[in-house]
């Protein structure tokens, strides 16, 4: 049996839920039997792959980057999972929403910087109005909440995923966990 | 309205069980370890049958009850658990989630609250509803509590403990629809209103709407089990 | 006062008017009068003392037809003239004895021979700021007859066999209403009389209580009776400030005159009217809100059972009724209730009273045997859709309602086949809407009126409402999925089955009935990002910050 081909994504998140997954520690080892990690922020990939079999998804869609990559992301996988909170329900990324994004560049890049007072206007992506869970732009298959989801959760659900075992989400996890 | 008999034999759930007459569905179902959801109701205040999460299907109406107010009579058959209530139930959560600025991981209550407890009880995953994401006050005024607006489910207890309970009447609702807000006096900072500081309003919060500012992180536990004892006590005088 | 006395009231009145040769009728009403029809009186009186004729001048209620005000009827001729200024004062009092003004005649013929004028008799006839007026035309009789000639139970019993059906909307009977509060127990009983009409477009009960305040007056006083009630409360939004004005009069001149008070025509009834005026929350219109409100407290509705004929005003049995309903009382008690059941349809009796509104020629209020078609109010009596476009659709029953499409006008005008229609009676407004009319548009109208106008206090009616709107205009913005159509659908559902009162469970059925019958306009909206009716201005969606 060929292995099943798994992405991890990160778009606006603190990178807590891939910490979570690696939290997994020496059951990474099993997972790995299973799969292969072909597109990851801990993996040497630049380009996402065509065909992807599992796409775990952390951060909430902030950025026109963020909204060019869950598209992305989406026409090439099989499987969307919505990964922690942010992917699932905007959480903390979401909490500039009632501002509005000038607010919080003008604390970045004028108040808090001692030089070069400026808001970057190339490389560093313009940031959407409204920051948005995942499912708000595409299909998502699963939804994984938590902040971040625990690593038993993770093994647990991508077993069951990868096994077509039974899977009941507000068993393990919930908002804030 | 001259009712002699006491005594009301009734089926919820395919149970049958007796009750009192006058007693709501709701306690009695409690009685018989039957689970309908709440958020509005508690035990020891007045009912309003606000968050309608304990509507229940009586046979024979196709109107929804709602199960906090509704009392029994005798021969009635209650069903509390019908997809078609299910799915009203997620609805409504979905609605309070989508309504303010639910952060569940910064709040003090993570791990303790009502609201997020309801939404993994009934299997809430995702809100499928846009966020509104209303911008909102926080009133922090209070030397020893703090008042999140972004937060708060509307719920009443607040107003209903201090008003009842506490006899002080400090809280209140002030605008309408989706731009209603609980206030403390008219309107004024709760640290500069007429409030006792009892901290009832903070013990019956569901939520993290209402806060002890001396608790840090989400240690905030809350403990509204005192009010039915009080309330007894009250009327034991 | 006795009924002896009543007939000398109308001797007198009679007496009075036969000193004139004609009448000359101005309508005061709102419409009319904020097209200077005060202006149009004064000119009027001035012009009838120079000219020596004996001509009695008098300001009168709403006369019907408000989009030819301002109106003028000459009687005894019954001649009507539309859109009459103060200029016209000279040419009208001159022609008065010879031959109408050609210019001004207003030929509405059509309009009115379709109509039966039960709560609107007296509209357009009478000074609704004088008593004897109002007695000179059988008013106060039924009250008279209720108290010396028929027992609580007779004039209950009248009422049921009239088939009367509650007026403000929901459409329960009133007799079954009347014999429950009247069963209720305890000593102390209310009427209330609700007159916080709400409803975008809707201003009959404005019209009764400004143009024919005693009549409301006696129906509620004939109801105390029949319940056993001693005071009564009219709750009046303060929007309707002349309402208000002729009501205040009104009760003064009823207690002067032993109608309201102590003792009422000599029998051990007494009954008193109060006025309480709301604050122009559209849900105060709910009973058990309206109840709260004239308690002082936040006007919110409470979970029902107890129904107010139980427990309602300060816990008491209450009774309460709209004003249309009231003014139909004194008319049942009057005629019978085999008279009043004879009109109307198998299970909607009598008349009802509808503001007509929107794309139609003659606006304006119109009261009609129910039964009617809807083509009959549309083509006949409202003289059809102007500017040669074509009939869209009816809405009926206020934001409550539903959206009635143009191939259904043989509908016949009932509670039952409006409900089966997707739409409500309601309290009688009726807007229509022709080809220039988007419907996803006129949904999100009505559910921002009641997203605004909820109380807040439920949760589904709250934060339901508001998520319709929001999805709603993604529909009329071109942002929309069909995902959207479907949660629309879905929130729909819950608003109607899970909220507390009547605003929320009926907020969605404008939504529910434009999607029943123009759902290929919300498709065209979100597949292919184009508003029919060329309402909803769709631009390619910019969200990226500047």
């Amino acid at each position: 049996m060929s292995k099943l081909k798994l992405a991890t994504v990160w778009l606006d998140g603190c990178s807590g839920c891939h910490m979570s997954f690696l939290d997994m520690d020496e059951r990474l080892l099993e997972l790995a039997e299973l799969v292969d990690v072909v597109y990851s922020p801990v993996v040497d990939a630049k380009e996402f792959p065509d065909e992807v079999d599992i796409a775990l998804v952390e951060g909430a869609v902030a950025s026109v980057d963020d909204e060019k990559k869950i598209k992305k992301v989406r026409a090439h996988s099989k499987m969307l999972i919505a990964m922690g909170d942010c992917a699932v329900a905007g959480n903390v990324p979401s909490m500039r929403n009632p501002f509005g994004p000038q607010p919080i560049l003008d604390r970045a890049y004028i108040e808090n910087a001692s030089l070069q007072q400026q808001i970057p206007c190339v490389v560093v992506p313009k940031l959407l109005k409204v920051v948005r869970p995942i499912h708000e732009y595409v299909k998502v298959d699963v939804f994984l909440p938590g902040c971040p989801p625990s690593a038993d959760t993770f093994h647990t659900a991508l077993t069951a995923l990868l096994t077509g075992g039974p899977l009941d989400i507000s068993e393990l996890t919930r908002f804030g966990a | 309205m001259s009712d002699p008999v006491e005594v009301k034999t009734l089926i919820i759930d395919e149970q049958e069980v007796s009750a009192l007459r006058g007693q709501t569905i709701l306690e009695v179902a409690r009685e018989n370890d039957i689970d309908i959801p709440t958020l509005c109701h508690l035990e020891g205040l007045s009912d309003v049958g606000a968050c309608r999460l304990c509507l229940v299907e009586i046979k024979g109406s196709n109107k929804l009850l709602p199960a906090c107010v509704a009392t029994v009579y005798e021969g009635m058959e209650v069903r509390t658990n019908t997809e078609r209530l299910k799915k009203h139930r997620r609805m409504i959560l979905e609605m309070l989630f989508a309504e303010r600025n639910h952060i569940c991981a910064v709040c003090v209550s993570n791990g303790h609250c009502e609201l997020q407890a309801m939404g993994q009880e009934q299997g809430l995953t995702h809100i499928r509803l846009p966020y509104r994401n209303p911008k909102l006050t926080l009133d922090a005024s209070h030397e020893r509590f703090t008042a999140d607006h972004n937060r708060c489910i509307l719920c009443m207890r607040c107003v209903r403990v201090c008003a009842e309970i506490e006899g002080a009447h400090v809280w209140d609702v002030m605008g309408r629809g989706i731009n209603s807000v609980v206030i403390t006096d008219l309107n004024d900072e709760w640290g500069k209103s007429t409030c006792t500081r009892c901290g009832k309003c903070v013990q019956v919060c569901p939520t993290g709407a209402l806060f002890d500012k001396s608790k840090i992180g989400s240690d905030h536990p809350k403990y509204p089990d005192f009010l039915p004892n009080l309330k007894m006590m009250r009327e034991a005088q | 006062m006795t009924i002896e006395e009543l007939e000398q009231i109308q001797e007198s009145v009679r007496a009075e008017s036969a000193k004139f040769d004609f009448e000359v009728n101005v309508c005061m009403d709102l419409a009319c009068s904020s097209q200077g029809s005060d202006k149009l009186r004064d000119a009027l009186v001035k012009a009838a003392e120079a000219s020596g004729k004996k001509v009695l001048v008098r300001r009168t209620g709403c006369m019907g037809p408000c989009s030819s005000g301002p109106l003028v009827r000459v009687d005894p001729e019954e001649t009507l003239y539309k859109h009459v200024t103060a200029g016209h004062a000279e040419a009208i009092v001159s022609s008065l004895g010879g031959e109408p003004v050609p210019a001004l005649q207003c030929d509405l013929r059509e309009h009115f021979d379709k109509q039966v004028r039960v709560v609107l008799e007296n509209a357009g006839h009478i000074d609704p700021e004088k008593i004897d007026d109002y007695i000179s035309r059988e008013g106060y009789k039924a009250l008279m007859t209720a108290l010396m000639e028929m027992t609580p139970n007779g004039v209950i019993h009248r009422i049921t066999e009239s088939g009367l059906r509650g007026r403000g909307g929901g459409g329960y009977p009133t007799g079954l209403k009347w014999s429950t509060v009247s069963k209720a127990g305890g000593d102390m009983k209310y009427v209330v009389c609700n007159g916080d009409e709400g409803d975008p477009g809707a201003f009959m009960d404005r019209s009764v209580m400004e143009g024919d305040p005693h009549r409301v007056l006696e129906g509620m006083a004939i109801a105390a009776y029949a319940v056993g009630a001693s005071k009564g409360f009219i709750y009046v939004r303060a929007e309707y400030p002349v309402a208000v004005a002729r009501l205040t009069t009104a009760i003064r001149e009823a207690r002067r005159r032993g109608l309201l008070g102590s003792n009422i025509a000599g029998t051990t009834f007494s009954f008193d009217v109060e006025i309480r005026l709301g604050a122009g929350a559209f849900v105060c219109g709910e009973e058990t809100a309206l109840i709260a409100s004239i308690e002082g407290k936040r006007g919110t509705p409470k979970p029902r059972p107890p129904y107010p004929a139980v427990s309602g005003l300060w816990g008491r049995p209450t009774l309460l009724n709209n004003v249309e309903t009231y003014a139909n009382v004194a008319p049942i008690v009057r005629n019978g209730g085999k008279w009043f059941a004879n009109m109307g349809s198998e299970r909607s009796k009598g008349t009802k009273v509808f503001a007509l509104t929107g794309k139609i020629a003659n606006t304006g209020l119109i009261e009609v045997p129910l039964g009617i078609k809807l083509w009959e109010i549309i083509d006949v009596i409202g003289g059809g859709v102007p500017d040669g476009h074509k009939l869209k659709a009816i809405q009926t029953g206020g934001p409550s309602g539903g959206c009635i499409p143009a191939d259904m006008m043989d509908l016949g005008v009932s509670y039952d086949a409006l409900m089966a229609a997707g739409s409500i009676m309601g309290s009688g407004g009726m807007i229509v809407m022709d080809d220039t009319s988007c419907m996803v548009n006129v949904a999100r109208f009505f559910i921002e009126f009641c997203m605004t106008e909820s109380c807040g206090k439920c949760i589904p009616c709250r934060a339901g409402t508001a998520q319709m709107y929001t999805l709603l205009t993604r529909i009329c913005e071109g942002t929309a999925t069909m995902d959207d159509l479907e949660m629309l659908e879905d929130l729909c559902s819950t608003v109607k089955e899970a909220s507390l009162c009547g605003l929320g469970q009926t907020a969605p059925n404008p939504v529910l009935s434009t999607l029943k019958y123009f759902r290929n306009e919300y498709i065209e909206h979100i597949q292919h990002k184009r508003c029919l009716a060329g309402v909803c201005n769709i631009q390619a969606p910019v969200e990226v910050m500047a």
